[in-house]
């Protein structure tokens, strides 16, 4: 029993600061198990992740390799012990091809003088093809982020590791990919390795997992085998109280009406999408499926003016709207919330308090264009409030939050400016149960406000249990639309694969 | 709960006004200019007298207006090694239109304007064609070096005609203080304030510390790095009417290696050369110990030739400072 334990971390402490992130931690790892990691967002998972990894180093506790006391300097100490992470935040250099991003380490140690090239290409092939087709010679920065995640776990393969952390690595995937990476999974832990799963996503760790410790602010909480305990008690774990249901009702009956406030007519776009046409009725939330790569972010963006060269009809309460660039479009009450918040939705060095009031500087300045740093810090505090945002200080730097704050941080930010229609773009990627649940609720008030709602997922349960319906885009073009009973997953993935002509939808138009 | 106990944790800490020194940022620059001036006083009668400090101040208030210029573009990520040639060229095409008969005060705005266009022009390039700030500055260092020499024939345009009201913005005083010395606090204390301030100079951070979250933010990037390169410029302008009428001469060989000690006094001061940081304040005191630095090397009779290598020495020296403290801040800020 004690002796197929790999890994052990005993009351192992870790502070930043005024932010105890992890206060005497207990975590045990068996030979070959399927080990999932739950907590809300900033419980100390990624903390503890890094700990293991030698990123950071512990205050205080104990950990224990194969039985033996160790102390993991750094990422390449825990290399070399046979530890390797996935990173939560994709960390690829993003100017150099995928080959070489994957064999960093490799090259790093190599004492040759020229890389060989041929041979690297060949070789990241090998790896890649059990994940998805990429072509090993692309470059990073021209990768879908889907494919860059791939990259990511692709590269911790090619380590020769017995431990394996993947840190929420299905939160970038679609569906199929997430199913071929638990595949793989599955296959590395019969070959004996073991693998520290964290997910905010139930279904993937009862699934999957073959157990579960949840921790809660810091502190360690319990471990169970799957078949031991259900959904809801590793939810209430987690929280420390009762959940209710996961999702907002949807739109009541009695309130639906016809009354059309935003409308899309023939948008195209030299090469990404064309003759997109839908309309948003008073009071729904509106939901946009489709694969990674079919236009679906692509399309949103260029209403917004954000890129592309577009040509159509964008119509808010029914008057045409005359948009040039996206500065135009915020003016107009439209804002678009992006995927990838590291990337383009966030300032990660300056403080929560001026990221959140960067869309529209007017709310937080006088009329002679000076800024207020109370109203700032007042703006900021009432978001991260009614977002329930945990945090040091407002002008702390947005880097030092946990991904799902982080996140919530980039949410806040588009409510900053009270906008006429939000459209949201993968909005609880890494986002924890609980807050997930908040910023349903919220998108479902903002909805019945008045507040137009669209939102993108690839989680096609999140579509179905928050939308009142959902287009579904394949290949730059709206391939159908599902509502009420029709909308399933079997449809909605049908339609966006075309596998199958769904009978013809009705456009409103 | 967990947040409002920590926040007034940091209330208290920002309360106490040792503390709250020590969180600025500039406060170790500032302390290593104290502790020069300790050590000058000590070592040379002369230093602290009046004479002496404002020949500090002059030596480097008209490079300090061009300081403020370099530092607002290193903050929106930018970067130009062109400074010392157009000042130059400033100075030039003003000294050259006046000895053509044109009234010097006009000749002066043609000069500024003809550097705001440089620096429009160097912003075309950067934001319309896609170059890099460096390659583009580079080039235009060497072309209006050889503008300035084409127009002056390689030779100092001596200015001795200037009227005295047109003298007196680089040579009169107010009172006892030089004119000079009270323009350079007026466009350091306007820069300063607006910089922190103004919504306008937000956007250079936020377009400075990442470009395309700006862009996500509504913010027109390439506008705000266009126009922080034609600021930019447009103060070497006015820097090179300054130099003019202060030296009462044009000289096209002026300012050659401006650039590095510009670039050397934001970064002192706290700007990143990723972009993003950087404040005029600490830019102006970055400034400010380059000039004490020489000034002392000059009282000490050291050598020009080591007094380079004791400036390139001070810079690493006060950069590394300058860096280990503020990690140190960061961290105990948070402490
Ligand atoms: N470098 C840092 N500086 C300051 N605080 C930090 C730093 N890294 C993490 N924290 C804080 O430590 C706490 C735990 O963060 P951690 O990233 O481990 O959370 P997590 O469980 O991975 O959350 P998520 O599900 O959102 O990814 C958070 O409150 C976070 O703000
Ligand atoms: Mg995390």
């Amino acid at each position: 029993m004690h002796d197929d334990v790999i890994l052990k971390i005993s009351n192992v402490s870790k502070s930043f600061g005024p932010v105890r992130a992890l206060r005497g931690v207990d975590f045990e790892l068996r030979r070959g198990e399927i080990h999932a990691l739950a907590g809300e967002n900033g419980a100390g998972k990624s903390t503890l992740m890094n700990i293991i990894d030698g990123i950071l180093q512990p205050d205080g506790g104990e950990i224990l390799w194969e039985g033996q006391p160790v102390r993991i300097a750094s990422p390449n100490a825990a290399q070399e012990l046979g530890i390797g992470l996935v990173h939560q935040e994709i960390a690829l250099c993003p100017d150099i091809s995928v080959a070489e991003n994957m064999f960093m380490a490799v090259t790093n140690r190599s004492r040759r003088f020229l890389m060989d090239v041929g041979s690297l290409k060949q070789r990241a092939r090998a790896v890649l093809g059990q994940l998805c087709d990429i072509d090993p010679g692309a470059i990073v920065r021209d990768l879908p982020i889907s494919h860059q995640q791939l990259v990511e776990i692709a590269k911790a393969l090619t380590l020769d590791c017995k431990v394996l952390i993947l840190d929420e690595p299905t939160a970038a995937l679609t569906e199929r990919e997430a199913q071929t990476l638990f595949g793989i999974m599955r296959r590395l832990s019969a070959q004996g390795i073991s693998i520290i799963y964290i997910s905010h996503r139930m279904v993937e760790i009862f699934d999957n997992c073959d157990r579960v410790s949840v921790f809660r602010d810091g502190q360690y909480i319990t471990t169970a085998p799957i078949s031991e305990i259900t959904p809801s008690g590793v939810v209430n774990a987690m929280v420390g109280r009762e959940i209710g249901t996961l999702y907002p009702p949807k739109q009541a009956a009695d309130t639906r009406t016809e009354e059309v406030i935003f409308e899309v007519r023939n948008l195209t776009e030299t090469t990404r999408f064309k003759d997109v046409s839908f309309a948003l009725r008073r009071g729904e939330i509106l939901g946009i499926a489709g694969l990674i790569g079919s236009g679906r972010s692509e399309i949103v963006k260029g209403i917004c003016r954000l890129e592309g060269d577009v040509s159509g009809e964008v119509l808010l309460d029914g008057k045409p709207l005359q948009l040039r660039h996206y500065g135009d479009s915020i003016a107009a009450g439209l804002v678009y919330l992006s995927e990838d918040r590291k990337g383009d939705g966030l300032f990660l060095e300056r403080s929560i308090a001026e990221n959140v009031s960067a869309l529209d500087l007017r709310h937080v300045s006088s009329a002679a264009g000076l800024i207020e740093t109370d109203r700032e810090i007042e703006l900021a505090r009432s978001l991260g409030a009614k977002l329930n945002l945990k945090y040091g200080r407002l002008s702390d730097p947005v880097s030092s939050l946990s991904g799902g704050n982080q996140q919530k941080v980039a949410i806040g930010k588009m409510l900053s400016v009270n906008p006429r229609l939000i459209f949201l773009d993968e909005p609880t990627r890494g986002v924890d149960v609980g807050a997930k649940s908040e910023i349903h609720r919220i998108l479902r008030e903002l909805a019945s406000e008045g507040v137009g709602t669209v939102v993108i997922s690839s989680e096609l349960p999140e579509l179905i249990g928050l939308c009142d319906r959902v287009l579904v885009v394949r290949e730059g073009r709206i391939a159908g639309e599902v509502a009420g009973d029709r909308m399933t997953e079997e449809n909605i993935m049908r339609l966006a694969s075309g596998l199958e002509a769904a009978p013809q939808p009705t456009l409103n138009a | 709960m967990e947040n409002s106990i920590e926040l007034t944790a940091a209330a208290k800490q920002g309360s106490n006004p040792v503390k709250k020194f020590l969180r600025i940022r500039e406060t170790g620059l500032i302390l290593i200019i104290l502790a020069l001036f300790v050590a000058m006083s000590f070592a040379s009668p002369y230093f602290l007298t009046w004479v002496n400090m404002r020949a500090m101040v002059m030596a480097f208030a008209v490079e300090g207006i061009v300081v403020v210029g370099m530092t607002i573009l290193l903050i929106s990520g930018g970067i130009d090694l062109s400074v010392g040639s157009v000042t130059a060229l400033a100075m030039v095409i003003a000294g050259s239109l006046f000895l053509a008969g044109v009234d010097p005060w006009l000749a002066s705005l043609v000069a500024i304007a003809a550097c705001t266009g440089i620096g429009a022009f160097m912003g075309f390039f950067v934001t319309r064609i896609g170059l890099h700030h460096f390659i583009v500055s580079l080039a235009v260092m060497v072309i209006a070096r050889g503008a300035c020499l084409l127009f002056t024939g390689g030779r100092p345009l001596g200015l001795f005609s200037l009227p005295p009201e047109f003298k007196f913005i680089g040579q009169g005083s107010i009172g006892p203080v030089p004119l000079v010395i009270i323009v350079f606090l007026v466009v350091v204390l306007c820069f300063d304030f607006m910089l922190r301030r103004s919504t306008a100079f937000r956007k250079v951070f936020y377009t400075g510390s990442n470009e395309k979250a700006a862009a996500y933010s509504g913010i027109r990037t390439k506008r705000v790095i266009f126009l922080t390169t034609t600021l930019c410029s447009a103060l070497c302008g006015i820097a090179g009417i300054i130099y003019m009428a202060r030296f009462g001469s044009a000289q096209p060989t002026f300012g050659l290696g401006m650039e590095l000690n510009v670039i050397a006094a934001a970064v002192i001061g706290g700007a990143s050369l990723n972009g993003g940081s950087g404040t005029i304040f600490g830019a102006i005191l970055g400034a400010a110990l380059l000039s004490v630095v020489s000034s002392s090397l000059a009282l000490l009779d050291v050598s020009v030739y080591w007094q380079d290598i004791i400036r390139g020495s001070i810079l690493l020296t006060a950069v590394s400072i300058d860096h280990y403290l503020n990690k140190k801040r960061d961290a105990g800020g948070k402490a």
